[in-house]
């Protein structure tokens, strides 16, 4: 598996390390303990199909991607920059 | 039997090499199992269960029956498959799974008891006891039936790994291959192409037929020189794909040093990874035995093989050779054998066939028995006018080809049925960017062959956009045959299915019977399929015995699973480089070489190296050093080496606000010259690691982390950076390696330090927690005065070019001052004694409160993990809370793991109240001391609990007490 990393082209896996749905970068507001940072902190769906990740380019240029991927079929549909809103 | 003039092998170059200990000649290009069979060897090896006779059944790497094991003492290698390994001067092979010499195999025992031995007959017989199973039963088995012996010891030879690129992988050299390759090359592609044998060619080495007027090998050396002149191709041969794997990534076997004398000094093999951008699949087919009584005696093989053996080797199985046939294509090898004047006689299951040669048709015939006890010398056949003897001294046969679709399914899809060929071919599409050509399709005409390859390699470079030059199709025979479907000949006596690990038709029916119908479930039952040849040559036989069984269609049963190796693998050779030091990159300090030429062992710190202990002469036991050294700091001063803890440089406008928000605590109110003692949280509220920061000047800091979480911490950061804050003005980078950094520790630390530094310090001008630059021996460098012995101590820190120059330095001065350097086993010490946590305590599960730093959580900002760290479970008194410890009873050792319970409490789990993390000899305090968890731990110092290590079996009597053990109030860090 490759994942396009949008500054140093097409690495190879081995390169990245996952950090789950990219929910995970919707950090709640509020410094209180609430349904919403139980949702961000523990509970997130396991789809079958196309979703969005949160991926690290540790072996790289350490930048944090959005990887647009298939979880079935593994194919990669994308990658952008987590800092540029990841919008 | 040798032919004269026929054979692609050297014959100018003989070979000797050695089976079962007798020396034989054969020619280089000769592979074991042709330079044997010139040798008039039939028997090779014995079979798995039964123990019958075997000899070579495939010319090919799917050979189920001719398993021999290669090399000598641990360079052994065990179910090398004769017909693959080639021979070269010096070759040691030996037969497996026999008790005695392989013609009068003791355990041939077996063969006599097969009524008994059907398909789970151990799982029935051998029930009780049932403790007998796993210590008698087993083993006696085990050793009784199977392939090749395992070696003990790691095995001398090296394999490599590699990887590789191309455009367009071609996978397969023969026709199909060839013209796909020739195709995208010439289109400006870059290719590779994977054979799996020695030479390029496929079957057109084999089957004796022209191809533009050219006889096959002819041809097929215009084409190479035609590729190689492109410039643009790589040719492996004696290369397999083995797997494919996501984004056309393949794994490919390429046997590079085990064909030759090992004088070559070459990896056995290499382990290929290949990532293409399109590929082409021209693996071919498989031709496939017929399941007719007692087919398993040597001298009976596959038509196909025996032309291979004839065009290809030279060598004919038989002088008088009978081919037992349900389609056109075993009439073939009825014409090469007359064309090399070998007698040849066709039995073809269907009736009105005629000869296409020279030879004898008997048709609407089966094979219904055969005898021979070591070899073939007599089948019976049965056909319309009755029963009839044949002798004959090689029996070939043919139930038709099997497209070798298994790549195309090592992603998940099914093949499908294809009726008119009595053959599964892949499915549409199976995997995108693999076009599959050729015989792998289900087409077995040469031509179709050439067309295909083209086909195949314009769809693949359309997909890159590439411009097409197709070459022409040469012309080549048209004949794709016919065939028939015959999968079983009733008769008396078993007929075999899965050669390699002895499943007959009757096991496949009483599975059925027995109720394991699904195919899936017939193959773990029978083990049909399960052998090193993975079932390619039975299993497509299984499956069709099993839908007559069960009444249904063969489409219906399906397949089993394909998955990847292709063919076997050795486990040593994709794991090639990954042992010893190539399993794991090691990171040397500055001081590597000052410490160990000092005779310090060295510990793994992550993938750093560290000194245990500076054993001084006259020592022989670690603590010896160990106490020294504790003392030492505590009385003098000490040196180590710190760079391993992970620095972490931060600049910018909001690199304070950015510390905030990282730490539990407030950062962006220290001042430049200060450094702060920090707690990280990850976000559901647990410790994640802890550390200083020093404030260099505005805006720009830098941190420590410990060495085992540096990683952790900087991909944290990262990620706090780029995705929760983003609009942050902050900067920051991994200056580990960098700088080299050292701690300076003990009463005398400071006249150390002035020794050395341009500008010497005073308690007044470098207090506690102080940092800044200084100028050390002319060199800029860093100081922070800060401690982890609670020590009056400090860091000194210079580019790492100087850090081993100081290290040994620093080591002189503070020998002249009654000190020296220390390990690991000291600072573990000094550290426990001041009750300072490490990665033991905070090992992932423990909160700011459990190691009593709640106050370190502040108020009066956002922080990662402050939401978390408030929920109600995480702050109950009743939790396992960090706690001292000290043994005060008869056994006076503490052990780390160890579980705490009430004095008079039965050890058991739910009995258990905490665990011992940390613990060490204090030299200072003159007895074990420790550090754990207990519940409601604060509140139990000054009470006598009792300690239990169930691995050790340790029981000791220990008192809790505060985890700062020495120093409390912490003025000799101050003075």
């Amino acid at each position: 598996m490759q994942i396009p990393c949008p500054l140093c082209g097409p690495r190879d896996l081995r390169e990245f390390s996952v950090r789950g749905h990219a929910l995970g970068a919707k950090r709640p507001e509020g410094e209180t303990w609430s349904v919403d940072w139980d949702d961000f902190i523990h509970n997130r769906d396991n789809p079958a199909g196309r979703t969005e990740e949160l991926w690290f380019h540790g072996g790289g240029c350490s930048a944090w991607l959005i990887v647009d991927r298939d979880t079935v079929t593994h194919e990669v549909f994308g990658a952008r920059l987590a800092s540029e809103g990841g919008q | 039997m040798r032919l004269d003039g026929k054979g692609l092998i050297d014959r100018d170059t003989p070979v000797r090499f050695h089976f079962d200990g007798k020396a034989y000649e054969g020619f280089k290009g000769d592979t074991v199992a042709s330079a044997l069979l010139a040798n008039g060897v039939k028997l090779m090896g014995r079979s798995f269960k039964y123990h019958r006779p075997r000899g070579v059944m495939t010319a090919g790497s799917e050979e189920p029956n001719a398993l021999i094991q290669t090399g000598t003492g641990d360079a052994m290698l065990p179910n090398v498959r004769a017909t693959v390994q080639e021979i070269f001067t010096g070759l040691e092979t030996r037969s497996q799974n026999r008790v005695g010499p392989l013609d009068r195999d003791l355990m041939s025992v077996n063969d006599l008891l097969w009524p008994w031995l059907g398909a789970g007959f151990y799982y029935k017989t051998f029930m009780w006891p049932r403790a007998f199973w796993e210590k008698v039963y087993e083993p006696t088995i085990r050793r009784a039936a199977g392939l090749g012996r395992m070696t003990k010891g790691a095995s001398p030879e090296e394999s490599e790994r590699a990887f590789a690129f191309c455009d367009v992988l071609v996978i397969g050299g023969g026709p199909a291959g060839l013209m796909a390759a020739l195709t995208a090359a010439r289109s400006g592609a870059d290719v590779i192409v994977l054979e799996e044998s020695a030479d390029l060619g496929g079957r057109l080495l084999s089957d004796g037929e022209d191809v533009e007027g050219l006889p096959g090998p002819i041809w097929v050396q215009e084409i190479r020189d035609a590729l190689e002149e492109t410039g643009r191709v790589r040719i492996m041969t004696r290369t397999t794909a083995t797997g494919i794997y996501d984004g056309l990534t393949f794994g490919a076997v390429e046997r590079v040093g085990n064909h030759l004398p090992r004088a070559q000094d070459l990896p056995q093999e290499c382990f290929w990874r290949i990532r293409a951008g399109q590929a082409v699949l021209a693996a071919g087919a498989l031709e496939r035995p017929i399941a007719f009584p007692m087919n398993d005696r040597p001298g009976i093989m596959l038509a196909s093989a025996i032309r291979t053996y004839v065009n290809r080797y030279g060598v004919t199985p038989g002088e008088n050779v009978t081919l037992f046939t349900t389609n056109d294509d075993a009439h073939k090898t009825a014409l090469e054998l007359v064309d090399a004047g070998i007698k040849a006689t066709v039995l073809d299951s269907r009736p009105n066939v005629s000869p296409h040669g020279d030879y004898r048709v008997i048709d609407g015939a089966q094979v219904i028995g055969t005898q021979g006890r070591r070899a073939l010398s007599e089948i019976t056949y049965r056909t319309a006018s009755g029963t009839h003897k044949l002798e004959t001294d090689c029996l070939g046969m043919s139930g038709g080809w099997n497209p070798s679709v298994h790549l195309t399914c090592h992603k998940g899809a099914r093949p499908v049925w294809d009726e008119a060929i009595h053959a599964f071919v892949p499915a549409n599409n199976a995997i995108r960017g693999l076009h599959v050509a050729g015989a792998c399709t289900g087409a077995f005409s040469t031509t179709d062959a050439l067309t295909q390859g083209v086909e195949a390699a314009s769809a693949a470079l359309k997909t890159l956009g590439k411009r097409i030059r197709k070459p022409d199709i040469p012309k080549a025979s048209t004949d794709a045959g016919t065939t028939s479907a015959l999968w079983s000949v009733e008769g008396k006596g078993r007929a075999w299915l899965d050669f390699a690990n002895d499943v007959t038709t009757k096991d496949v029916r009483q599975s059925a019977r027995e109720g394991f119908k699904s195919v899936e479930h017939m193959k773990r039952y029978t083990t049909q399929g399960m052998a090193p040849d993975q079932g390619k040559s039975s299993n497509i036989g299984a499956l069709a015995v099993l839908a007559d069984a069960t009444g249904r269609g063969i489409p219906e049963t399906g397949t089993t699973t394909y998955r990847p190796p292709f063919t076997p693998l050795a486990l040593g050779t994709m794991a090639a480089g990954a042992q010893g030091k190539g399993f794991a990159p090691e990171r040397f300090t500055t001081s590597h070489k000052a410490v160990t030429a000092r005779g310090a062992p060295m510990i793994e710190a992550g993938l750093w190296y560290r000194p245990s202990y500076l054993p001084a002469p006259g020592e022989s036991h670690w603590r010896q050093s160990c106490d020294r050294e504790v003392n030492m700091v505590r009385n003098a001063v000490g040196v180590v080496d710190v760079s391993t803890l992970g620095k972490i440089e931060i600049m910018g406008k909001d690199a304070g606000a950015f510390l905030d928000f990282l730490y539990t605590n407030m950062f962006s109110t220290l001042k430049p010259g200060r450094v702060r003692y920090g707690l990280m949280l990850r976000e559901d509220g647990h410790v994640m690691d802890d550390g200083t920061t020093a404030c260099l000047g505005e805006g720009h800091y830098v941190m420590t982390t410990t060495t085992a979480a540096a990683g952790q911490v900087m991909a944290h950061m990262e990620f706090v950076s780029q995705v929760l804050r983003p609009d942050w003005d902050v900067r920051f980078v991994s200056v580990t390696e960098q700088w080299a950094q050292f701690s300076v520790a003990g009463p005398r630390a400071r006249d150390l330090l002035n020794g050395i530094l341009d500008t010497p310090i005073d308690n007044d001008t470098f207090p506690f927690m102080q940092c800044g630059t200084a100028r050390i021996h002319g060199i800029d460098g860093r100081l922070f005065r800060i401690s982890f012995s609670g020590e009056h101590a400090y860091e000194i820190a210079v580019p790492s070019t100087y850090g081993d120059a100081l290290y040994r330095d620093l080591v002189a001065r503070a020998e002249a001052l009654g000190g020296g350097g220390y390990g690991m086993e000291a600072l573990n010490i000094l550290r426990i004694e001041k009750g300072f946590i490490t990665h033991s305590e905070i090992h992932g599960r423990v909160t700011a409160f459990d190691v009593g730093m709640q106050g370190m959580l502040s108020k009066k900002k956002d922080f990662i993990g402050k939401a978390a760290a408030t929920r109600p479970g995480l702050l109950e008194e009743d939790r396992e809370r960090l706690v001292g410890l000290k043994p005060v009873g008869s056994v006076k050792e503490l052990t780390a793991g160890a579980h705490l319970f009430e004095p008079d409490a039965e050890a058991t789990r739910v009995n258990d109240l905490g665990y011992i993390t940390s613990v060490g000899y204090s030299p200072t305090l003159g007895h074990f001391i420790g550090l754990g968890f207990l519940r409601d731990g604060p509140s139990r110092i000054g009470h006598h609990m009792k300690m239990v290590d169930h691995l050790r079996s340790v029981t000791a009597e220990v008192e809790i007490c505060d985890p700062v053990f020495f120093d409390p109030e912490g003025g000799r860090a101050r003075g």
